[in-house]
């Protein structure tokens, strides 16, 4: 046993190192990115042959992750929520097929938004395609409980959902570590049709799945990480889930007054659940997330038993748990000595002094003022801080790639200019299938794709397309003659207008390559140089 | 022993740095902690907070309630203003005195500092000036550690003991150096305890 300092996607990741994994696949996306990062950084990685580089998408690594189990090895999944949307077809049907070698899938979610667009519950994946949840509530717990998620895969014959949400992902504590357990040897699937979703061999397969759910539930029961603490007043029974189980305890310094059912493994403990609802004359549910718990508990009609929640108001329905919105609903009332002062201001985030993106939009905004109704639409990454002042220069973002097909959408609408702001790294994850679709319909878009040879916003991870996006486009089928790169840099201002004038006059699918490297990556790599 | 402490500043002072050096003393004093982080999209330009808690026994939460933060390091004057719910009522504020400012409506900084007299209990320091006095302006993080170590609950020796750690790899005189910020800062504090 040795003790270590770590974050929690750090617990995650050395717990997957000792449980023996051949390959963590993923795309980064915060809060999971420092899971790939530490594996790719480990030593573990630099001496046994482990896969640690960047996929393309979330799709493309849960598949790569689905084939490494196939072979009978143990991978890794890792993508913040929102890519679990990117990898559900292939994430949904390898609940369908079950696995080989032990197959995690980690979705960090990230309630409060602090670095996405929305806060959906990964938790409703799991159950939508019968495949249990670990869910931990500290460090410690992330670190045992991947080690025994992959035990469990192996066992029961299924992929694993490991959910954490931002706090616990981005939380450092002590962990203490276990003996390291070996890579599994190359094996095959016994039952040659279990990956062949035939319509034939896959209604075999759902019977077989559906009679495995009682198995898992009760796992769920005797779970050593679901636990039922006993208390004296039961007027009210609390369930808490994962780290909502340390904002309860916070404010009780550990000792409850009223029963208390720690759940973080899924399917629900139905057993533990009847029990703490039989004994208490009302039940509350503290989850991170959606109200799933507590709508399973309550049913369609909520009729029976008392269930307080996110559902009834007890809990605030949108934004993460705090010590303080669960001690308020326990008659803790939070209290402030010091109010803030009305000089404080908001500070959001902006794009960095001397980034490529900012030379990208004031060359853009100068252009599309010439036009009496332009439309841009955005995308995912640093350059979405385009929105806010004081460039105010796109119109929307909603999901990975969306620009392109927006725009697509729009000048199919008869609507002129119809302009897509793309990064290089979303446009290869999920752009390249629009750009197609354009290419296919020569639809009116000009897609300019700001290049800054990595991931940035998440740090500066490998972009898939480095050194490639001109024959990416001009492979789908782009007229290479209108495939202009162009230096985003001040003294290049009226060179760059020219050029997109040219291109959104061209009636036709342009695509514009704004490329310099990302400063925080150039300042990076030359800092290692030292 | 407990202390709730809340690092902020701008997205890009680094107060993850001092964050390390208080971790590195708690953990090798055997102490129990906790702290989150911020990392994505807010490290570009924004706002950032870190809550770091130590105890001599196990912590529950990630999160400081409010009002029960015992400390707050500040890189920033006005982002020191912005947590002070989380401050209980012996807490101290221990901050930088030079604003930062990146957005256009920034207050008057006078308006800020007339904000920060107003606590009862606060160490206002120039930590840029005095890393430079000292030898080198990139210091001025462990100067502002330096500034916060009689509130830490840690003694002096092991917060030292961890600057040697952090910094070692990369060599004796910058290790002296920090050393010499880090005591720097705490004479500040001193004299205005």
């Amino acid at each position: 046993m040795s003790k270590h300092l770590f974050l929690g996607d750090e617990a995650i990741a050395q717990g997957a190192l000792d449980a023996g994994i051949s390959g963590v696949y993923a795309y980064p996306g915060t809060p999971s990115t420092e899971i790939t990062e530490y594996i790719q950084a480990s030593t573990e990685a630099a001496e046994s042959p482990i896969h640690t580089r960047w996929a393309t998408n979330e799709k493309t690594a849960m598949e790569a992750a689905l084939g490494m189990s196939y072979v009978g090895k143990r991978a890794l999944v890792c993508m913040k929520h929102v890519g679990m949307n990117v990898a559900a077809d292939a994430f949904i049907n390898a609940g369908m097929t079950g696995v080989n070698g032990g197959l995690v899938v980690v979705a960090a979610d990230d309630p409060s938004m602090h670095s996405s667009q929305n806060e959906q519950d990964s938790r409703f994946y799991a159950d939508f395609a019968f495949i249990p949840v670990f869910e931990p509530s500290n460090q410690q717990e992330a670190y045992d409980m991947v080690r025994k998620a992959f035990d469990f895969s192996e066992q029961f014959n299924v992929p694993v959902l490991f959910r954490v949400t931002t706090r616990l992902a981005h939380s450092r504590a002590g962990v203490e570590t276990a003996p390291k357990k070996g890579q599994n040897n190359l094996s095959y699937p016994e039952n040659s049709a279990q990956f062949i979703l035939l319509p034939a061999n896959a209604r075999r397969r759902f019977k077989t799945i559906l009679s495995g759910i009682p198995a898992l539930s009760e796992a769920s029961e005797k779970s050593e990480f679901n636990v039922y603490k006993e208390g004296s007043d039961k007027s009210l029974g609390i369930i808490a889930c994962g780290i909502a189980y340390n904002y309860l305890m916070e404010n009780f310094a550990g000792d409850c007054r009223y029963p208390v059912l720690k759940i973080s493994q899924y399917p629900l403990p139905e057993k533990l659940i009847a029990r703490i609802a039989d004994e208490c004359d009302a039940v509350l549910v503290l989850e991170e997330g959606y109200p799933f718990v507590e709508a399973k508990i309550k049913g369609l009609l909520g009729r029976g038993i008392v269930v307080k929640g996110k559902l009834d108001g007890t809990l605030q329905r949108d934004g993460e748990l705090t010590p303080d919105s669960v001690g308020a609903v326990l008659g803790f009332a939070p209290k402030s000595e010091y109010a803030m002062p009305d000089v404080v201001q908001m500070r959001p985030p902006a794009l960095c002094q001397g980034c490529g993106h900012r030379d990208m939009y004031d060359a853009l905004n100068n252009v599309l003022r010439e036009y009496e109704n332009p439309r841009v639409f955005g995308d995912i990454g640093c350059y979405t801080l385009g929105a806010l002042p004081p460039f105010r220069a796109i119109h929307s973002c909603v999901d990975m790639g969306a620009s392109v097909t927006m725009a697509k959408g729009a000048a199919d609408g008869g609507h002129f200019p119809a302009v897509a702001v793309i990064g290089d790294s979303t446009f290869t994850h999920s752009g390249i299938t629009g750009l197609l679709d354009c290419v296919n319909e020569n639809a009116n878009v000009t897609i300019v794709i700001s290049d800054n040879e990595t991931t940035a916003m998440t740090g500066g991870q490998d972009s898939a397309g480095t050194g490639k996006i001109e024959a990416i486009c001009a492979g789908v089928g782009v007229d290479p003659a209108h495939i202009r790169v162009l230096e985003p840099l001040k003294k290049n201002m009226e060179s760059m207008m020219d050029t997109i004038r040219e291109e959104i006059n061209y009636k036709g699918v342009s695509v514009l390559i704004p490329r310099r490297e990302c400063i925080q990556t150039l300042s990076r790599k030359k800092r290692s140089k030292k | 022993m407990k202390t709730d402490i809340i690092l902020s500043g701008v997205g890009g002072q680094g107060i993850l740095s001092i964050a390390a050096v208080i971790g590195e003393a708690a953990v090798s004093n055997n102490l129990y902690m906790k702290q989150a982080e911020v990392h994505g999209m807010s490290q570009r330009g924004g706002d950032v907070q870190s809550n770091l808690r130590i105890s001599d026994s196990p912590i529950a939460s990630d999160l400081i309630p409010l009002g029960k933060a015992d400390l707050i390091i500040s890189l920033e004057p006005m982002e020191a203003l912005r947590y002070l719910p989380y401050l209980s009522k012996q807490g101290w504020l221990v901050t930088n005195s030079v604003p930062f400012i990146n957005i256009s409506n920034y207050p008057a900084p006078e308006q800020v500092m007339a904000e920060i007299d107003k606590l009862p209990r606060k160490i206002v320091l120039d930590v840029e000036k005095i890393a430079k006095e000292v030898g080198s302006a990139r210091t001025a993080n462990i100067v502002m550690l330096g500034a916060s170590s009689p509130f830490l609950g840690i003694d002096y020796a092991q917060i030292e003991a961890g600057v040697r750690y952090i910094f070692g790899k990369k060599g004796d005189a910058i290790v002296s150096l920090n050393l010499k910020a880090l005591e720097a800062g705490r004479k500040v504090a001193e004299t205005l305890m």
